[in-house]
């Protein structure tokens, strides 16, 4: 694995020495994120945001697994049991606020992870398979948070239950026997919040393994860098221990700092009102919406007004919907420039940077009212998420001019100082 | 052929888009959407410079009793606290011996069953016991209520936006309908039974003024003068206490970690730049 210039594993404790005899663990995970592992020199803030997914998996794994010990999925206790903690059980408070909140950062980090890819074309060879992992995760992340936002029971729980279970009633023939099989019964009730518990706690330990091999996978070529110039040789790297490892405990600083300021002092900033009233299916919440970080794709969903023939509006919306992360899943082969970083394609990154505006405006709208204007705004920012990953990425990569690229990763470092490079 | 598939897809749902969005601008255009009577006359709550807001707000105890006691001589009678325990008045200042008395003599009694015949019976709360229900179920509720049940108000000021400068505005927003309004919108009169009230969501609620009067609730020696406004703003702000106990360890929590994250992640940084001193990058 990785380079054979990688500091090599030698057991000074005696004890670590017999264990590595045994069994190489300790030597597996000194070559994962030890000195081990070399990582290129010259990657910048960005590259912090992997570990920070990381954090906020473990963070809720170990809020989940202490709230789960003092909830109850049931849907005649589940809400007055989240109050019961907010109230009565020590820190518990904290607990759920630090695991509500850390959900919404969570995807932060992984959204800013993703767009650091997308920017730096980290999605192509040859790590493709570490990006196609990085989607599972993220498909997983988004059942696991969908599912979780229902356990509180409140009336944004079981309303959005409904209407994403409904996605499935669009499907022609089988969609309501799946949506009544999904729920176990013809609304959101006891069976669903039930299973939707199980799945909620059993999913973020499929999600710690798809984690272990999207790091395997990272291990076969190692890591990219915000150049895309391939790893040369020794000079281009340093040991990931203990320059990352410090690197990334200043960044784990930083992000932990913004993220106590909304966990302690607006915690319900990033949730909604309405979820704090207990379930009731006999009234109906004004607007529905999902948490904040289904916005876009919510946006997209209901942007769709038209039938296309016999194809359903409802069904167009969720197949973009869906087809909307999808579609993620071959862009390697969508965009064919050999030029990895958006540093180097100034045609690629316009459209790149246009892409984000985009996504920010599919946000907003998602979160609005389903009313004029957003619709129709959403329509125009949702058209031009398809035509860009679909239509004008495989055009820009056929037609740019990139720009030339340093010849190593030491030279971009140090510039054109033939000495200084020399001598490294 | 992955790309030409995919250009394929991207049309057809680009093209959708832009045909959606093409008929529905024609339609946006020929036919403007109409104004409703909520978004012209529906306002947003009025802002309130509370004691509990900002990073050091803290509650004010003494505001706190007197919401509580707004809350236990009006609001008590059709609106329920199922979430608060009589024991949780603590917080709001009061000892052991008077948390025992209010429970003791509140209104309601607590339900419970005769330890001879096994009959349903009522007996006076004790401070274990969260404040009584006003009403035995949700058709006494709305039988008492002309068809509407009262809320619970344990969370209102969080099952709201601006929970707390809504509460106080909704006290204070009722009033007639504005002249202007009848003439716009002549089929939007409130009907009978219904209070026009210009910060509730259909600007028209069930719930009757519940604070009508200076001096509806007497105050203790030293308090402020219980004005209607004033009333509200108590009560509001002992819904704040009610919706979230424990703002004040939450905040002072607060305080303390990111004063810590602070001074460890200067030390990270510090920790970041010795280690990279010899390295370029």
């Amino acid at each position: 694995m990785s380079f054979p210039w990688a500091e090599q594993y030698t057991p000074v404790n005696p004890l670590m020495k017999w264990v590595d005899d045994r069994l190489p663990l300790p030597r597996f995970v000194y070559n994962a994120v030890g000195a081990g592992y070399a990582v290129p020199r010259n990657l910048n803030y960005w590259w912090n945001f992997g570990v920070l997914s990381g954090f906020a998996l473990v963070l809720q794994l170990v809020t989940g697994i202490i709230l789960a010990m003092h909830y109850g999925a049931n849907a005649g206790v589940a809400f007055d049991s989240v109050e019961h903690i907010m109230r009565d059980v020590n820190g518990g408070w904290l607990l759920r606020y630090a695991h509500a909140n850390g959900a919404s950062f969570f995807f932060i980090v992984v959204y800013i992870h993703i767009f650091r890819g997308l920017f730096f074309g980290s999605y192509k060879a040859p790590r493709e398979m570490v990006w196609l992992l990085g989607l599972v995760i993220f498909l997983l992340m988004m059942a696991t948070a969908f599912m979780g936002y229902v356990l509180p029971w409140g009336q944004m729980s079981f309303w959005g239950a409904k209407v994403i279970t409904g996605l499935f009633g669009a499907i022609p023939v089988v969609g309501e026997p799946i949506q009544t099989w999904l729920l176990g019964g013809f609304a959101p009730g006891n069976a669903a919040l039930n299973r939707f518990f199980s799945l909620h706690y059993l999913l973020p330990f499929v999600i710690a393994a798809v984690v272990i091999l999207h790091i395997w996978a990272l291990h076969i070529p190692g890591s990219s860098n915000p150049t895309g110039v391939d790893v040369k040789g020794p000079q281009d790297t340093v040991p990931f221990h203990p320059y990352y490892t410090a690197k990334d405990g200043f960044g784990l600083g930083v992000f932990l700092i913004i993220y106590a300021l909304v966990l302690f002092f607006g915690p319900n900033m990033l949730g909604h009102p309405d979820n704090y009233i207990p379930a009731n299916p006999m009234s109906t919440p004004a607007h529905i919406v999902p948490e904040w970080y289904f916005w876009p794709f919510y946006a997209i969903l209901r942007a769709f007004t038209f039938d296309f023939f016999f194809v359903p509006a409802k069904l167009l919306g969720v197949l973009a919907m869906f087809a909307s992360i999808l579609l993620l899943f071959v862009l390697p082969w969508l965009d064919t420039s050999p030029v990895r970083s958006g540093r180097y394609r100034p045609l690629f990154r316009k459209f790149f940077y246009l892409l984000l505006v985009d996504v920010a405006i599919l946000g907003y709208c998602g979160g609005a009212p389903a009313a004029e204007p957003y619709v129709m705004i959403s329509q125009i920012a949702a058209a031009y998420y398809f035509a860009h990953f679909l239509i004008i990425l495989p055009i820009v990569s056929k037609i740019e001019r990139p720009l030339p690229l340093p010849n190593s990763i030491t030279e971009a470092v140090l510039g054109h100082e033939p000495a200084a490079v020399a001598a490294e | 052929m992955v790309r030409l598939l995919a250009a394929l897809v991207g049309i057809f749902f680009s093209g959708m888009l832009l045909y959606s969005f093409g008929s529905g601008a024609v339609a946006y255009i020929s036919e403007p959407p109409v104004p409703t009577v909520e978004h012209e006359f529906h306002e947003h709550p009025r802002q309130i410079a509370w004691s509990f807001d900002g990073p050091l707000g803290h509650y004010d105890k003494q505001q706190l009793q007197r919401g509580f006691q707004v809350y236990k001589e009006v609001c008590s009678a059709c609106h329920s606290l199922r979430l608060v325990a009589f024991r949780d008045l603590k917080d709001l200042g009061y000892n052991e011996a008077e948390v025992k008395a209010i429970a003791k003599n509140w209104a309601i009694k607590a339900p419970d069953i005769d330890p001879k015949t096994g009959e349903p019976s009522t007996r006076a709360p004790v401070p274990a016991d969260h404040f009584p229900l006003p009403f035995a179920n949700n058709v006494a509720a709305q039988a008492a209520n002309n068809n509407a049940i009262p809320p619970d108000l344990s969370l209102m000021t969080k099952s709201r936006h601006d929970g707390s400068n809504y509460v106080h505005s909704l006290l204070t927003g009722f009033g007639p309908q504005p002249k202007k309004l009848l003439e716009e919108f002549p089929d939007a009169k409130t009907p009978n039974g219904l209070h026009y009230n210009r910060y509730f969501a259909n600007l028209n609620l069930a719930m009757a003024p519940p604070l009508t009067a200076e001096g509806q609730v007497t105050y203790g020696p030293g308090q402020p003068k219980p004005t209607v406004d004033q009333m509200a703003q108590d009560v509001s702000a002992f819904l704040t206490w009610t919706a979230e106990p424990k703002l004040e360890n939450r905040k002072s929590a607060g305080i303390a970690v990111v004063f810590f994250l602070l001074v460890a992640t200067v030390l990270a940084y510090l920790s970041y730049q010795t280690i990279w001193a010899d390295k370029k990058h």
